[in-house]
């Protein structure tokens, strides 16, 4: 089951770039949230402070409160037990190139550890059919390099490869920005289905996509967040000025 | 077109040559039995051919952990500080060095009445020199690893040595491989390191502990000698080094290329 995310004060740093400024809000349990913003609006570096993967670049520094569940993620825990947590899919598929597409789905299970075979067949296949990969991978489970897949497939994979390590939160990126139209709609579908079993954070540039997806959306403007709210008050009717000229195209 | 060629030529005039002297005088006695006393008609270099494997065995024992080991450091944890630039200056540098220069600085550090000449300095001798090849192409190869599969696994809460043992040398392995088989290629056809290390044996040996035979000492000593049929034996043991080389490296390759998935890049 997903769990709620809470953000207090949080501000983020790249070298001397004050990238995230004094960002709180609330992100509710099993629901989709859309993060919408111009590029370098900081909503990348904000989810990358959700599972600690922002301070992996050396220069990075961070402070504030992130609650996920009832862990507070800066106080409680190492940054891998929360990344277990907290799964990622980026903006460019990665899938692990020298790797087959069951280890691929089964990477953060044997790394860390965990060698029963029979379940992690198990989980292998669970994952894929969540990631709705099942069908067309298949009969090449171990043949094939996850590196052979189409682009769309390899996003796909990259989801089943999040979704093995039973993460309660899922973060992406911008899952679809690198991919054709066919397989950005499977993403969205499997984005909807996903949210009832987990709470899905999702950074994009496509404000229908966040509007088909999300039932929250927040605005991003200079590192600052600007509006939060229900993405149908956010596209129709939003509080800002600054939220209307955006998704109105006036600028951005 | 005009390049192939002139880049294939020096090593097919090389190997057509190397056939053509060498190839008369191999038999089987060449591959079975041990060199005669000088003078002497027949006889073979099995203890060369089996002293070049264990000399060659235990350079890479030596040579490529140590390599990688460097290459690792250099791409993965010591990255832009001191002692990385350090070894990095050294590894280059040590890369320059002169083998007879190695053969006698290990003369001189290794070899002494406990330790005389024996097949253990010479696979240190020829260790050493196998090291800023594998350490400079390991660590080049894992700076091509994409910047993305390292996060991937570290954003499925893989700590950081787990991801660069299981992750990043295992993506760029094929690349090391080549790096490890260049290294060991070049020490195989050196002599000068060995002349003051390994020794040369004429009498079968494979102890460690004593002096050893290996191919281009033999080829070096027959050579030079006065008798027609050790010159045919000289020119026989080139070629049959040089086969070996190519035979050892293929077979690395085959071996390594077995594991690769469909599509993998």
């Amino acid at each position: 089951m997903g769990v709620g995310i809470e953000v207090a004060s949080l501000n983020a740093w790249y070298g001397a770039n004050h990238t995230l400024q004094d960002i709180n809000l609330n992100i509710p349990a099993n629901h989709a949230t859309a993060l919408i913003g111009p590029s370098g609006c900081g909503k990348s570096t904000f989810v990358r402070c959700l599972n600690r993967m922002h301070e992996t670049n050396p220069i990075a520094r961070v402070t504030g409160t992130v609650r996920i569940g009832d862990l507070d993620i800066y106080a409680d825990a190492k940054p891998v037990e929360i990344r277990r947590r907290v799964g990622m899919v980026f903006q460019r598929p990665n899938p692990f190139p020298t790797m087959s597409i069951y280890d691929n789905v089964a990477a953060g299970l044997k790394l860390n550890g965990y060698s029963n075979r029979h379940v992690l067949d198990e989980i292998v296949e669970r994952s894929l059919k969540d990631s709705a990969l099942w069908d067309e991978v298949k009969d090449d489970l171990r043949k094939k390099s996850g590196a052979s897949l189409s682009g769309g497939q390899q996003q796909r994979l990259c989801i089943a490869r999040a979704l093995a390590v039973d993460p309660e939160v899922l973060l992406m990126d911008e899952p679809a920005s690198a991919l054709d139209p066919v397989s950005t709609s499977k993403i969205e579908d499997l984005i909807f289905q996903l949210k009832s079993q987990y709470t899905i954070v999702i950074v994009t540039h496509n404000m229908q996509q966040a509007a088909r997806v999300a039932e929250k959306t927040g605005f991003f403007l200079n590192g600052r967040m600007v509006e939060f709210d229900s993405t149908h008050k956010i596209f129709t009717n939003p509080s800002d000025k600054r939220t209307e000229d955006y998704i109105t195209g006036r600028f951005g | 077109m005009l390049s192939t060629i002139l880049v294939v030529a020096p090593l097919l005039a090389i190997f057509g040559y190397l056939i053509y002297k060498g190839a008369s005088s191999l038999n089987w006695a060449f591959f079975t039995q041990i060199p005669k006393p000088e003078g002497e008609v027949g006889g073979g270099m099995a203890n060369a051919i089996v002293g070049s494997g264990v000399l060659l065995g235990l350079a890479s024992a030596i040579g490529i952990p140590i390599g990688i080991g460097g290459g690792v450091f250099l791409a993965e944890f010591g990255r832009g500080t001191k002692l990385a630039n350090a070894v990095r200056f050294t590894a280059d540098v040590l890369n320059g060095v002169p083998s007879i220069v190695m053969g006698v600085a290990v003369y001189g550090l290794v070899v002494t009445p406990a330790m005389p000449f024996s097949a253990i300095s010479g696979g240190i001798a020829l260790g050493i020199m196998m090291i800023p090849t594998v350490t400079r192409t390991t660590e080049e190869m894992l700076l091509m690893v994409p910047h993305a599969v390292r996060e991937a696994a570290l954003a499925l809460g893989v700590p950081n040595w787990r991801s660069v043992l299981s992750i990043t040398i295992k993506t760029a392995s094929p690349g090391i491989i080549t790096g490890c088989m260049l290294a060991f290629a070049r020490v195989a056809g050196e002599t000068a390191p060995l002349i003051f290390t390994a020794f040369g044996n004429s009498n079968w040996s494979v102890a460690l502990n004593r002096p050893i035979s290996a191919l281009p000492l033999e080829i070096y000593r027959y050579a030079i000698s006065p008798y027609d049929d050790q010159h045919r034996q000289a020119w026989a043991a080139a070629l049959v080094l040089v086969v070996l080389i190519v035979a050892a490296v293929s077979l690395v390759r085959f071996v390594a290329s077995r594991g690769v998935l469909k599509g993998a890049s």
